[in-house]
């Protein structure tokens, strides 16, 4: 990529990106379902038609009216609203644990690419075994440790996420170090910390973006799973895999409860997708030909 | 090649001690004492220190830890807290319903993501790629246990054609297979279409063409052939996926396999199954890898030379 890291330059780089991502249709689909997403979880008590924690036990499990376009649950509660509120967990997974993830992933990543030797092995041999535990699996006994609890599955899945962003960034950081910026860094005497915060880092930007926006739906699909299998979220707060759970004893009569919230996380997990491929192919140009 | 398998080989002991020390370390920080969890609060303390020292909780964190690597080597996993039943006897009890629910679902994710996948390559940007990579698209996006749902509800309990849930019989194996095959196969059919498409543009199909090969032949031979490494590369990363997805899918379809083993002991708070299930999941992955990687080499001999690298 650019070997000269002028400021000016860096921006240009985006700015391209952007342009290409523009023309990126499937992208712009998946930009639109991801801004949905932040929207309703921002103001989902001006959207949210009702509480979604008020609970109306004359009129449980009652199908879709036009005061209630989803129908209500088997606690009398809006549909609709609890799903508008389950949008503020899952967008909450993918910022905090994503971000956990992120933070530890680029400190071990940045000290073993940089310093090599003996730091880069045990950092990568950890990695290994990171990666050697499914990661649902891997929450699961997390959560068994931690017990039940939404914050708790905040940390699991950022505390599991980690390994590939340290991989990503030590391998970006490895072919960096050999470059001439770098090399001037050293010979006018910039400290360590200084080279990598502004040297190396600025310059993993890109993949790094391209990775955490990909990272993101997988995160929200395992607390969805968490959830659904009762470690996540607990009642009565709204989140899309428990009400999925919640809905599986009426798929008999009522399946729309189970049906609803699971076109949620489709539409999020899919937009994040579309968004991340188009950014990869976006920001880089040598994988399109 | 051997050189290969054998750096292999020795690279996998740092894993493996590490899986047993994060399994062991996972389980151990439980808040509160094991033993007030499985016996609630109104045992007297006297009681709760016998049955810890019975099992052997009261001494320092490092000798349970040695105690329980040189056991798991040679299979013993303790005994459940819950139903005092041998955990390794358990684990392999429940574990072939799993591996078959496993198979099941790869042979159906392949068969229909290598077809998909060759049909949209060969008629790329028409509707049946368009609207195969969409269904592809949503198929990677949807939770496994929420396909599962909708499968019970279109196929058990609308059209009845197969049970929604128990495990008797291949009829019972259908529903759970598809559903846990769904994103499986459309990780395949998308790999396979990209992969398909980067061949289809080399010169060596060319050539093919160039020499007046039929269409059929020069798809099939010559460009399948090569377009498949990174495909079953693909089919080897998704068995951690498989192995996660299936604690799901047995949780809803209510299959007594691994994956709802570790659930329930999670709700038995059953700690020594909890430990024998993560051990023995990881490794089951860790070793499936490891033959994915070895077979890979195989079939592509330039990974055996840049092998040392990471």
């Amino acid at each position: 990529m650019a070997s000269k890291a002028s400021p000016q330059q860096s921006r240009s780089l985006y700015h391209d990106a952007w342009l290409r991502l523009k023309k990126n249709k499937a992208a712009m689909v998946g930009l639109f379902f991801v801004l949905i997403l932040v929207f309703t979880a921002i103001f989902a008590g001006v959207i949210a038609p009702h509480d979604p924690y008020a609970q109306n036990l004359d009129y449980r499990l009652k199908p879709p009216t036009a005061e209630h376009p989803l129908g209500t649950d088997d606690y009398g509660r809006d549909i609709l609203s609890r799903i508008i509120y389950g949008a503020r967990v899952s967008l909450m997974v993918g910022i905090i644990s994503e971000g956990i993830a992120l933070t530890i992933g680029v400190v071990l990543g940045a000290l073993a690419g940089y310093y090599g030797g003996r730091v880069d092995n045990i950092i990568m041999r950890l990695c290994d075994i990171m990666f050697a535990f499914p990661e649902l699996l891997f929450c699961i006994g997390i959560m068994f440790a931690l017990g039940p609890g939404i914050y708790n599955v905040f940390i699991a899945i950022g505390f599991v996420g980690w390994a590939g962003y340290a991989r990503l960034v030590r391998g970006q950081i490895l072919s960096l170090k050999k470059m001439e910026f770098v090399e001037a860094a050293h010979a006018s005497g910039a400290k360590d910390s200084r080279i990598i915060l502004k040297h190396i880092l600025p310059n993993t930007l890109a993949p790094i973006i391209v990775m955490l926006t990909l990272s993101i739906p997988g995160a929200i699909m395992s607390e969805a799973s968490l959830s659904f299998l009762g470690l996540g979220a607990q009642p009565p707060m709204a989140s899309w895999g428990s009400m999925i759970y919640d809905g599986r004893s009426y798929l008999r009569t009522f399946p729309w409860f189970s049906i609803a919230p699971g076109i949620a996380i489709m539409l999020t997990v899919l937009g994040f997708n579309l968004f991340g491929d188009g950014l990869r192919d976006a920001l880089d140009p040598r994988l399109k030909r | 090649m051997i050189s290969f398998i054998v750096r292999r080989l020795i690279s996998m002991i740092p894993v493996l001690i590490g899986i047993t020390l994060i399994t062991f370390i996972l389980i151990n920080v439980v808040p509160g004492d094991p033993v007030v969890n499985m016996m609630g609060k109104r045992v007297d303390a006297q009681t709760i220190a016998n049955i810890r020292h019975q099992l052997g909780l009261d001494r320092p964190l490092y000798i349970q830890y040695l105690d329980f690597l040189f056991k798991a080597v040679r299979g013993d996993l303790g005994r459940s807290f819950y139903n005092h039943q041998d955990v390794m006897k358990t684990i392999l009890q429940r574990f072939p319903t799993t591996v078959k629910l496993s198979l099941s679902s790869m042979a159906v994710a392949i068969v229909i993501g290598i077809t998909v996948g060759i049909v949209s390559s060969v008629k790329q940007y028409t509707f049946v790629d368009y609207s195969s990579m969409i269904i592809a698209l949503m198929g990677i996006s949807a939770p496994v246990f929420w396909v599962a749902i909708i499968l019970q509800l279109i196929f058990g309990l609308k059209l009845k054609w197969f049970p929604i849930s128990g495990y008797s019989g291949i009829q019972s194996m259908v529903l759970p297979a598809i559903a846990l095959g769904t994103r499986f196969a459309a990780t395949i059919a998308r790999m396979t279409r990209s992969s398909m498409l980067e061949v289809i543009r080399q010169d060596f199909i060319r050539t093919a063409r160039a020499k007046g090969l039929s269409e059929r032949v020069v798809i099939y031979k010559h460009a399948l052939k090569n377009a498949m490494i990174p495909v079953i590369t693909i089919i080897g990363l998704q068995i951690g996926g498989l192995l996660t997805g299936s604690i799901l899918t047995e949780t809803v379809f209510s299959i007594p396999g691994l994956g709802r083993l570790s659930i329930e002991a999670i709700n038995n708070r059953d700690f020594p199954v909890i430990q024998g299930t993560v051990l023995f999941t990881a490794l089951i992955f860790v070793f499936t890898n490891l033959i994915v990687d070895i077979s890979y080499s195989f079939l592509d001999p330039r990974i055996r030379y840049d092998g040392g690298e990471s």
